[in-house]
């Protein structure tokens, strides 16, 4: 059994991967989205509340359907990776756009308000005060967040992108016994996730602060 | 003897939201030095008021100058200004994910640019003014109710303001913590700090106020010193007012004699 190890170990990679850049571009699509449906309007505001209604109403193998074979037929052609990498930006960007914007509604207006009473302008206040109590009110959320885009990267193996899940499956067809098999990428997976859960802890308690909570209604 | 310079100025303030309209034409001035205490109703409009000193709430018309910047001016850089005016608010909000000293510091380090080790000395002496030297590294969820409102008020010492606004201080704090804060409170006016203090403290702007103005209904209907306005009211709302008070607060802080 161990040594099929090192043939899954590559596909892990490929899902490691998958999951950091995903995870990387949900952020950077989830913060604006946030900070849109919060506190903007008009026309932007519309769109990021489209873009979260339809990658949060929609199930993820549809999306990664429809960007890699879809597309296609509009002209944009995108090879397995690139696409996989995409479906689960866009999914989990929708998401994390959720958690934040919990989060911002979380922090009370009054903090902003004495803010800019000591003279500090908005971008100073979103620097200095809502920034650093958003990344830390976020995290746990985050931290799941995390957690299940390495489980839901496991969808590249519809469009054959040879990952972890896929890796075991390749396996099986070249007639390794499939339990076997897919109790070992089990137990990789558990490797993965349990040290990712670990470090997310770590990261938790090393910048948490006394009072600092989703519920922070509650601390009066 | 010299003529008290006026160094808070409200002209014909004028301030709606919607279709309510909260202030209507108010008008008040403040010399340096001074110390006054507004009273009034709910719904009156003197938290509109405060925060339209510093335009946290611009006017709709009406012209405040304060220390000489005129706030309702175009142009005006109000960052800049606001960082002259002391705000204290009655739910205080201190910066949750900042110690006492970090609240302190953070306007003097990032607003004005003061290095970093200079800041925190001047922040731990606030700090010491107000009494919480001890509690330098303490987040606002450990503190009580009137150590965070202290804190507040070094934050907004610490930005070296002009003038000093309280926007009922105390009205968020449980009776035993409300002494405190009126503590510190009546050093700063028996220091020279030009203040404007809302609050329903009567005992307060007794002992403390150099002046009292009475508003209702978006103006200022009557504004004196604590030792005529209080025992000598001449406007039936005033006196409407201050024996409501007296029937429902009565024998409380209302009763006590300066």
């Amino acid at each position: 059994m161990l040594g099929i190890v090192p043939f899954l170990l590559r596909g892990a990679l490929i899902s490691i991967g998958l999951s950091a850049v995903g995870l990387a571009m949900g952020l950077l699509l989830g913060i604006p989205t946030a900070l849109l449906k919060t506190y903007g309007r008009g026309i932007p505001r519309a769109v990021a509340v489209l873009y979260t209604e339809i990658f949060r109403g929609t199930p993820l193998l549809l999306q990664l359907f429809i960007i890699y074979f879809g597309l296609p037929d509009a002209g944009i052609v995108l090879d397995r990776f690139t696409a996989a990498c995409l479906a689960l930006g866009l999914n989990s960007g929708a998401y994390q756009a959720e958690y934040f914007r919990g989060a911002l509604q979380s922090i009370d207006a009054g903090q902003i308000t004495a803010a800019r009473a000591i003279g500090m302008t908005q971008t100073q206040c979103m620097r200095h005060v809502l920034l650093p109590q958003l990344l830390r009110i976020v995290l746990p959320a985050w931290s799941n967040e995390a957690v299940y885009i390495v489980k839901y990267a496991a969808v590249a193996f519809t469009i054959a992108v040879p990952d972890l899940l896929a890796r075991g499956k390749m396996l099986v067809s070249w007639h390794w016994r499939p339990i076997e098999v897919f109790l070992t990428v089990a137990a990789l997976y558990i490797a993965i996730l349990g040290t990712l859960a670990h470090v997310m802890e770590r990261v938790e308690k090393r910048v948490r602060i006394p009072g600092l909570l989703l519920e922070a209604g509650r601390e009066r | 003897m010299p003529e008290p310079e006026c160094i808070i100025s409200i002209e014909d303030l004028r301030k709606s939201f919607g279709p309510t309209t909260v202030l209507r034409g108010l008008s008040l001035e403040v010399s340096r030095g001074e110390a006054v205490v507004i009273i009034g109703p709910s719904g009156s409009g003197k938290s509109t008021l405060l925060q339209c000193i510093n335009q946290l709430t611009p006017a709709d018309s009406g012209r405040i100058v304060v220390d000489g910047i005129e706030m309702t001016g175009s142009g005006i850089d109000l960052n800049a200004a606001r960082q002259r005016i002391g705000m204290v608010f009655q739910d205080f909000n201190l910066f949750k994910h900042l110690t006492a000293l970090g609240n302190v510091t953070l306007g003097p380090i990032r607003v004005r640019r003061i290095p970093r080790e200079a800041a925190l000395e001047r922040g731990k002496h606030e700090l010491e003014r107000v009494g919480l030297g001890h509690r330098l590294d303490h987040y606002p969820a450990q503190l009580s109710g009137g150590e965070q409102q202290r804190v507040a008020i070094a934050r907004a010492l610490a930005m070296d303001p002009s003038v000093m606004l309280f926007d009922e201080p105390t009205s968020s704090l449980d009776p035993t913590l409300t002494g405190e804060v009126l503590d510190v409170m009546r050093k700063l006016a028996q220091e020279g700090m030009t203040m404007i203090v809302v609050t329903h403290e009567m005992g307060f702007a007794r002992q403390v106020a150099d002046k009292v103005i009475f508003m209702q209904d978006g103006v200022v209907v009557e504004q004196g010193p604590p030792s005529e306005l209080f025992v000598r009211p001449r406007d039936p709302r005033t006196v409407a007012f201050l024996a409501n008070f007296e029937a429902l607060w009565g024998g409380g802080e209302a009763g006590k004699r300066p």
